[in-house]
């Protein structure tokens, strides 16, 4: 079985550059402007879209993408209309590979197996599931695994080397290493901890890694790209999203254009990663 | 849902994974997944070691004032047979209490902090972090906290922080820094998300004492093993006392631990009814009340799987209850098997039901109750009129009430 998120990393691995992975919230702030803010994402320069999907409570993240959940669930956003957005999508892009991310319960309530019919009619291509550690792989992962979904799993600072064959054992897709202990949008951690942390990953397993967590800048993301086979953000761009509303949510600017020149820069900064690694 | 078969014993859970049937689990993120194991790791170690067993007993009996009387509530039961003879019923069950208010620090709570302070010295941990709803927990995590010289943060809704002001007075006199949580409606769900982000964010140094027995494997067994002595002495001590076990045993459920920890030791005693309260709040017919188990469905959040109160997209509602202590949209996993297993029974009681039970036991015994513990008097006040003057029921009073008093002086329209 292979992928859009295989077939992207491969195409990516033979260009001889890390992925730029951009994260934003479906239906943040309301259904249309989050479906232009993704239809933004590809012609900016990502290369993997991956798509929140908003939770009352969202343990492991910062306040930005808290706040990002809760605008959209304001908003009207349901799971159902979370596959509707990733349909839309599809209808206008079919290279690029969308990742759910998000937690379990919203799934669980909808039911495992009609989500992953429904998910993989929608376009889905892989699953990044918060709260679904390997110890719970037959809720979701293995059924995924089944369904020709890509299950992505975090490595973290914590996860040691005894651990992290079990991590990887059912992962596909890439290896989300998480930066930090810690939750999203917090500072980078040493981007040469995590250099040597990707490494040591990359002794486990032939599966991409990609590194996010605390990265926000152009800069950042040429850093960690160097070493990294991909980069993802997420605080930022929602943060840029953040940035255009107003007090009572209305839009003071282009949400979709605000995410389209900070993630041109990102871009900018994955394609030059490995040019500098090289001087 | 199919009704799981009966088993032989209701006490052998959780499994090795950390299920009672399909609830519990380890939902959580893999940064806490090492930590939790960890955790299991160590647990599994100390709950059989003699020497830890014992350090925790000296402590129970000398510091927490341990054991907790069974009290019979004569005023009380005098005041439900009278309701029972004019209702021409002629009976009136004896009505005891457990008495979880004379503890140190005035609940039930210091039982298990006690314990989990012991595990977390013996794990090398330098920080203490914990949530809380009425502050009970709170109060004694920060006095653990205190006695062993650990640092103390403690998460609280902001809700809760105004409406339980006294209890944030003592956990700051006690050292502890108490964070209010404005999220969502500021209660004790919010303050267990914030408390789950401290921690993922401290995992050197940082043992997170979780309150209640739930959250993910080996919380809710570990919580249920320290708060097990209430039910274990109750039991003892009404054989002692009357010769025979009780016919109904009473708890009111939050996340369950003052429950769990009294019915346990009962549960293979087939002839005790057991009666788990919820909070009921203004009803069961919209979204201000916090009866999971009556009017939720099983769903994911804080680690284990649950009845919550949720909509059809699973998001989770905040639910509404006159006590911050119950106040929480899940419950603890094993109650959640107890409920579908059939060997539990959990009924709602209203807040205004709790208020009345609280003023009458006030007025008829001189105890002033924690509004958590008048939903468990409320249910009695109601059943015992109609059982017999020969049947025992024992309530679980978790908690003395003098935290509630600005709660309870608003609910009545005085000033204090």
């Amino acid at each position: 079985m292979t992928t859009r998120i295989d077939r992207r990393m491969a195409k990516l691995k033979a260009e001889g550059r890390p992925a730029l992975v951009t994260y934003f919230m479906g239906g943040d702030p309301d259904y249309e402007t989050s479906l232009s803010i993704m239809k933004a994402l590809p012609r900016a320069g990502a290369d993997v879209i991956e798509m929140g999907m908003p939770f009352s409570d969202p343990m492991a993240d910062g306040p930005a993408i808290q706040a990002a959940g809760l605008r959209a669930l304001k908003g009207g956003q349901t799971l159902v209309k979370t596959l509707e957005l990733a349909s839309d999508f599809r209808a206008g892009d079919d290279e690029t590979p969308i990742v759910l991310m998000g937690y379990y319960n919203p799934i669980y309530i909808y039911g495992v197996d009609r989500f992953l019919v429904d998910a993989k009619k929608s376009g889905i291509d892989g699953l990044i599931v918060v709260d679904l550690p390997p110890e719970m792989d037959e809720e979701l992962c293995i059924p995924a695994l089944k369904a020709g979904i890509n299950f992505i799993r975090l490595a973290t600072p914590t996860t040691d080397d005894k651990r992290l064959p079990k991590v990887l054992q059912n992962t596909s897709g890439f290896v989300y290493y998480v930066s930090m202990t810690g939750i999203t949008g917090a500072a980078l951690a040493d981007t040469g901890k995590v250099a040597s942390a990707v490494k040591r990953i990359k002794g486990h397993t032939e599966l991409p890694v990609c590194v996010g967590f605390g990265v926000k800048t152009a800069e950042q993301a040429r850093v960690i790209g160097a070493n990294a086979d991909g980069v993802v953000v997420g605080t930022a761009i929602v943060n840029a999203v953040a940035n255009v509303l107003g007090p009572k949510g209305e839009k003071t600017a282009d949400p979709a254009e605000a995410v389209a020149t900070l993630v041109s820069g990102l871009a900018q900064g994955v394609r030059s990663a490995r040019l500098a690694a090289a001087e | 849902m199919n009704k799981p078969a009966t088993p032989n014993s209701f006490r052998t859970g959780p499994d090795e994974q950390g299920m009672f049937g399909i609830f519990g689990g380890r939902f959580v993120a893999e940064t806490l997944m090492p930590l939790i194991l960890d955790l299991e790791k160590n647990w599994n170690e100390v709950r059989d070691d003699p020497d830890f067993r014992a350090e925790l007993t000296d402590l129970s009996t000398h510091y927490a004032g341990r054991p907790s009387k069974l009290y019979f509530a004569e005023g009380l039961t005098k005041h439900l047979r009278d309701v029972s003879s004019a209702k021409g019923l002629g009976g009136g069950a004896k009505v005891y209490f457990k008495r979880e208010d004379l503890n140190h620090t005035g609940s039930h709570k210091i039982n298990n902090c006690l314990g989990q302070i012991l595990l977390a010295k013996r794990m090398g941990k330098k920080r203490i972090i914990a949530e809380t709803g009425a502050g009970q927990h709170g109060v004694a995590s920060a006095t653990v906290a205190a006695r062993f010289g650990f640092p103390c943060v403690v998460y609280m809704g902001a809700t809760d922080v105004a409406r339980q002001s006294p209890n944030v007075f003592r956990m700051k006199l006690l050292g502890a820094e108490v964070r209010p949580v404005t999220s969502g409606h500021g209660t004790l769900k919010d303050a267990m998300n914030e408390a789950l982000r401290d921690w993922v964010t401290n995992v050197e140094d940082t043992y997170y004492l979780i309150g209640t027995a739930a959250g993910p494997h080996p919380y809710p067994e570990l919580v249920r093993d320290f708060q097990s002595v209430i039910g274990t002495e109750a039991r003892a001590q009404i054989l002692e006392q009357e010769g025979r076990l009780p016919d109904t045993i009473i708890a009111a459920v939050g996340g369950g631990s003052n429950a769990i920890g009294m019915f346990h030791p009962f549960l293979d005693d087939r002839q005790v009814r057991i009666i788990g309260i919820e909070a009921g709040g203004r009803g069961l017919d919209g979204i201000e009340h916090c009866a999971s188990m009556n009017a939720g469905s099983p769903g994911v959040l804080h680690g284990n799987r649950t009845y919550l109160l949720q909509n059809a997209d699973g998001q989770i509602m905040d639910g509404h209850s006159i006590s911050a202590g119950l106040d929480y949209p899940g419950v603890g996993p094993e109650h959640s098997w107890l409920r579908d297993s059939g060997r539990v029974e959990y009924v709602p009681v209203l807040d205004d039901e709790a208020l009345e039970a609280f003023k009458l036991t006030t007025r008829v015994e001189g105890i002033i109750p924690a509004l958590e513990s008048a939903h468990a008097i409320a249910h009695a006040v109601k059943i015992v009129p109609a059982m017999d003057k020969d049947q025992i029921v024992i309530v679980n009073l978790s908690g003395r009430g003098d935290k509630d008093v600005h709660t309870v002086a608003s609910m009545l329209g005085m000033e204090i």
